[in-house]
């Protein structure tokens, strides 16, 4: 009974900051305005069908998944090698690492403008040797840069704290049976490391699905996500119901995946669990 | 037990200016049963990783089969270990674990399957095959360790004091279990510990070590009968261990008597230690020839009782299946044969005792 009466803030806070402004959001997805006020509506989600949205939540998938591949490419071997160093300055580099993300966040998406404008930094760099400048804003690589560059710390720390946690003993044992380098690394440290990848995996994927600041700022207004359209809806177009259910979709999609995520974990913590099912 | 399988020369360690090996000579035998003895830190672990090529040494040669391999990576070593705490893989069954290095070495998978299920027997642990190696108790978890190690036909099994974390009757089945698996595969066994007893029990060779030097190479008998210095003595089993001055060749003086003894060639009137091992004590009636003192306390043990008898200022502990209560007047005589003299070193007692009163003088 105590304990129950301890969780009361936990139900209040719920109620207030996620669950009441859900209920706000469902409501306005499943209604339209009318005369008489507002009334029961399905049109915002059949207006989805057309092929314009679908297009644009296709390439803000396909952006997501680019910037979480590179995420993993770039962010498992920082974490490997910070996690695997012994030296004093491992302390130092996990602070520069984390450095940017203490500067704000439209401030260090704006900067890489004038790195990659046509008249930046390296433009004009590289017409120094007469090449002609190279347009990098307003294309979906740049949209993958800008999704990278922000959320790559998201990727290395959960993978860096999964690997902190490996045995060496483990390692030793398994050099010992006779597995080089490379089948040590396949065998025992990648398995070991599927929860942290996982975890870094959903921190990356949500966000970048859903961003529209980095589209925006990096795709020149060039490269539309489905966080560009839902942003739209609620402060240019005004269509709140419509804003609503393409966030509801959005959502019901992400919940899915964290769903898979998840069940990928679990089974990866259990191991052979699932096998004795079976 | 034949040729040497490996040899070790001049090894020495420094971790961080540290000294942990201070040059290491050693070579194991094939099919031999040999312990490296000595209490935590005296660089055994040390020794043994440099073995199965987790360390190199900062000096000197690992040699096997003659051939020098200190830059030989443990892959590719045909030496396999049973780490302290096992290192199980957690992820995987038990059969799975003990199929690791076979699976490594790509043998063929009628192979794989008949070895497995022949080492789970060796191992007395048939029928655990799917087992999730995290279900295991501690004893079951050491066996799959070894039955992992074993799969692969080492030339060497390399173990870091692998009963460590057992309770003490397991820790006996297991001695005796590991002696049993070591005389059925004919494997040499390099074996980490620092029980005493259990390297007594199973050794067919005891290496002690102290401070990362050897102290003395024997058999289990000669460790244990012949201690070569007080270090040794001290750390084999109860003793005894006195100062004393060799008068000459066959006679030793200790408590103020002249007893005859068996060794030679210390020169005269050398000052020695000596061991005497309290099974060796006999208390005898009072008498002129013979240091006589006081029994202060008497402990039954089982078999035998042990008494503790103060001697000219000396407190020594002798062990007899008669009891003697305390404040019985006694002699104390040793058969010659069972006087140990040994030369003074680092560990003798007057030293430790001056050491001890220089600590008393510094405090006053």
């Amino acid at each position: 009974m105590k304990k129950n009466l301890c969780l009361i803030p936990l139900y209040v806070w719920s109620a207030v900051f996620i669950v009441f402004p859900l209920l706000i959001v469902l409501y306005y997805a499943f209604t339209r305005d009318a005369s008489s006020g507002m009334s029961l509506s399905f049109e915002s989600f059949s207006r989805l069908a057309d092929p314009m949205y679908l297009g644009v939540i296709l390439r803000s998938f396909k952006i997501a998944v680019i910037a979480t591949l590179v995420c993993i490419l770039c962010g498992y071997p920082a974490a490997y090698i910070l996690a695997r160093s012994n030296s004093r300055s491992k302390f130092i580099i996990v602070i520069l690492m984390l450095l940017p993300m203490w500067m704000n966040f439209l401030l260090r998406t704006y900067s890489w403008l004038t790195l990659l404008e046509k008249s930046g930094l390296i433009n004009s760099f590289l017409s120094l040797f007469g090449v002609d400048p190279i347009i990098f804003l307003g294309t979906e690589g740049a949209v993958v840069l800008g999704t990278v560059y922000n959320y790559l710390p998201f990727m290395i720390m959960p993978i860096y704290i999964t690997l902190l946690k490996l045995d060496q003993s483990h390692l030793d044992a398994a050099a010992d049976l006779g597995a080089n380098p490379f089948q040590v690394f396949m065998k025992v440290t990648l398995p070991f490391s599927v929860p942290g990848v996982l975890s870094g995996v959903s921190m990356v994927f949500v966000p970048s699905v859903t961003t529209f600041v980095i589209s925006q700022i990096m795709g020149s207004g060039n490269v539309t996500l489905i966080g560009d359209i839902i942003e739209k809806q609620y402060r240019v177009v005004n269509d709140w119901h419509f804003g609503s259910a393409l966030s509801v979709v959005i959502m019901i999609i992400v919940l899915a995946f964290m769903y898979f995520i998840n069940r990928g974990d679990v089974e990866a913590n259990n191991g052979n669990g699932g096998r004795l099912l079976r | 037990m034949g040729e040497k399988i490996l040899e070790l020369s001049g090894i020495y360690k420094t971790f961080e200016g540290q000294d942990v090996l201070n040059g290491i000579d050693l070579y194991i035998k094939r099919n031999e049963f040999l312990t490296l003895l000595g209490p935590s830190g005296c660089g055994k672990t040390t020794l043994l990783r440099i073995i199965g090529g987790f360390l190199t040494p900062t000096e000197g040669d690992v040699f096997y089969l003659g051939k020098r391999i200190n830059d030989v990576p443990p892959h590719k070593r045909n030496i396999n270990t049973v780490f302290q705490r096992y290192a199980l893989f957690p992820k995987m069954t038990v059969g799975e674990n003990i199929a690791f290095g076979p699976k490594i070495k790509k043998w063929d998978k009628a192979r794989i399957d008949r070895d497995v299920d022949e080492m789970l027997r060796l191992v007395a642990l048939e029928g655990f095959r799917d087992r999730d190696v995290r279900t295991l108790s501690g004893g079951q978890q050491q066996r799959v360790a070894v039955a992992r190690a074993l799969i692969n036909k080492p030339d060497i099994l390399l173990l870091d004091e692998p009963l460590g974390a057992l309770d003490l009757k397991l820790r006996k089945e297991m001695q005796i279990e590991l002696k049993r698996i070591q005389q059925e595969s004919g494997i040499t066994f390099i074996y980490v510990t620092h029980d005493q007893e259990e390297a007594l029990t199973m050794s067919d060779t005891i290496v002690v070590m102290n401070g990362g030097v050897i102290q003395q190479i024997g058999t289990p008998q000669d460790i244990y009968n012949e201690p070569k210095n007080a270090f040794v003595a001290d750390f084999i089993g109860d003793s005894n261990i006195l100062c004393a001055t060799m008068k000459r060749d066959l006679v030793v003086n200790f408590l103020g008597y002249d007893f005859e003894c068996i060794d030679r060639g210390f020169g005269e009137d050398a000052p020695v230690d000596i061991v005497l091992r309290p099974e060796d004590v006999i208390l005898k009636p009072v008498c002129e020839n013979l240091p006589c003192g006081e029994v202060v306390s008497s402990i039954f043990k089982g078999v035998h009782y042990e008494m503790r008898v103060e001697v000219s200022g000396e407190t020594i502990i002798a062990q007899s299946t008669v009891n003697s209560v305390p404040g019985t007047k006694v002699a104390i005589y040793v058969e010659p044969e069972n006087i140990q003299v040994m030369h003074k070193s680092e560990m003798s007692p007057d030293r430790r005792n001056k050491s001890a009163a220089d600590i008393a003088e510094g405090e006053n």
